[in-house]
């Protein structure tokens, strides 16, 4: 059992990464990751829909039939959208205005639908909720990550607005770090996004490259290999 | 098969069902509170450029809807109006810009019954960020260059941007969107100056409950 969760866990957050492997969700993505507040704020959002959706998928996988299953898979996650729009339009009205079209478009992220399809309907709904949590978590990791870039290129900051969603306590997390004259402008326009996704898919390869290759090595270091670990 | 098709009907059916009724039950619950924070936001705006010494009255229900999409940019847009023992001391018109780079700029407009600007705020827009977004008055000091500004004519030449001769600085990078502002506050201005009397004396027709309202506020 705590297997499943490790696997869960490893595949959420890494190999099996909603944003950096599955390319998935892209558009919101790219979109509202120009600073690490309006990340994590989609991030959050994305989170809560993945689980609400998971769990309820997983407690009525017995009655759906296999014909309906997609149609129904959307109703549940377009409600869930739904209903966290309305809670952030009532309590984090400010994220909300940020965030605008980008909240309903939740219901197209295919990360959701994917997980719906690939996991929850077919497992327990305790699994089907971490599995959930786990991919939420990942997604919104990559979009904070995403976030924190741009906004340090674009602006010279990090958690600028925050307190648009964690309430007025947090307008002391905004940190200035560098002070631009003329701040790099394509940061945070959407060429920056693509250009920002590049390096951290880049960077996950290359790490897990690297991992390979040493994986590779350190058993049996046969002769023949030789070739890949020669450096001139 | 037929069967088959009717138990997915009912299947589905229900589910849509469900949905409806959480979502109902999940607007009904929210209704309050989210009108409630579109109500501060704009409080905040309104209260910024009036400041409570220059009235007695609740801003927000002394309000009139204005049908001039000519001027204001949208179908309906409402100016609220300021007081002190019923003598008028300001008011304040939502006016939309239609023409931004990203679309449209919703702005409120504060002026003194005189017909001179008090302030500009820029209340939502969607221009570009580092360049269009120095019309927010948190980016840069820009929007306050309109206050204390009249109109003399109703095509005032100084009410355009410095590179169409104007008063108005262009931001380095960005034209459309100041001159985008300063037309639609400039067309607002002239309206109002020669309007004055009737945004006045229009009766009340926003919805809007004041008492809601200070309750809300504790």
């Amino acid at each position: 059992m705590s297997s499943e969760y490790q696997t869960l866990t490893k595949n959420g957050l890494w190999e099996n990464n909603p944003a950096l492997v599955q390319l998935l969700g892209l558009c919101p993505l790219l979109a509202v990751t120009g600073t690490v507040t309006n990340a994590l704020g989609l991030g959050i959002a994305t989170m809560l829909v993945l689980i609400g959706s998971n769990v309820t998928v997983s407690l009525v996988r017995n009655f759906v039939p296999k014909e309906i299953r997609i149609p129904v898979f959307v109703i549940v996650i377009a409600t869930f959208v739904t209903l966290v729009e309305l809670l952030m339009n009532a309590f984090t009205y400010g994220l909300y205005m940020a965030l605008g079209i980008f909240i309903p478009l939740i219901v197209t992220n295919c990360a959701i639908i994917g997980r719906a399809e690939a996991y929850a309907s077919k497992n327990p709904w305790p699994q089907a909720a971490f599995d959930g949590f786990m991919m939420g978590l990942g997604f919104a990791c990559v979009l904070v990550a995403l976030g924190a870039m741009r906004e340090l290129l674009g602006q010279g900051t990090l958690f600028d607005g925050a307190e648009m969603l964690l309430g007025e306590w947090a307008r002391e997390l905004r940190i200035q770090i560098v002070q631009f004259d003329y701040p790099l402008l394509l940061a945070i326009l959407p060429p920056g996004a693509f250009i920002g996704m590049g390096f951290l898919i880049a960077g996950k390869n290359w790490l897990d490259g690297r991992r390979l290759q040493k994986a590779q090595q350190s058993p049996v270091v046969k002769a023949q290999r030789a070739r890949v670990t020669t450096v001139n | 098969m037929l069967k088959t098709m009717q138990k997915n009907g009912v299947i589905l059916g229900t589910f849509a069902v469900l949905a409806t009724t959480l979502i109902i039950i999940a607007q009904l619950l929210t209704a309050d509170r989210i009108e409630a924070q579109q109500r501060q936001e704009l409080m905040r705006t309104l209260n910024t450029l009036i400041p409570a010494t220059l009235h007695d009255n609740d801003l927000y229900s002394d309000c009139v809807l204005l049908q001039r999409p000519d001027i204001l940019g949208l179908a309906e847009q409402p100016v609220y109006r300021a007081r002190i023992e019923g003598v008028p001391s300001a008011l304040a018109i939502r006016t939309t810009a239609p023409d931004g780079y990203s679309g449209q700029i919703h702005m409120l407009v504060a002026l003194t019954p005189q017909g001179v600007v008090k302030g500009v705020r820029v209340l939502q827009h969607r221009e570009t960020p580092g360049l269009g977004d120095k019309i927010e008055v948190e980016r840069h000091p820009w929007i306050l260059s309109f206050d204390g500004q009249r109109m003399r004519s109703e095509n005032d030449a100084r009410w355009t941007v410095r590179r169409d001769g104007g008063m108005f600085d262009q931001f380095t990078g960005a034209t459309i969107t100041p001159r985008a502002v300063v037309n639609a506050v400039a067309r607002t201005t002239w309206f109002a100056q020669s309007e004055m009397d009737a945004l006045f004396s229009a009766p009340s027709n926003c919805l809007g409950d004041p008492e809601q309202w200070f309750e809300d506020q504790s």
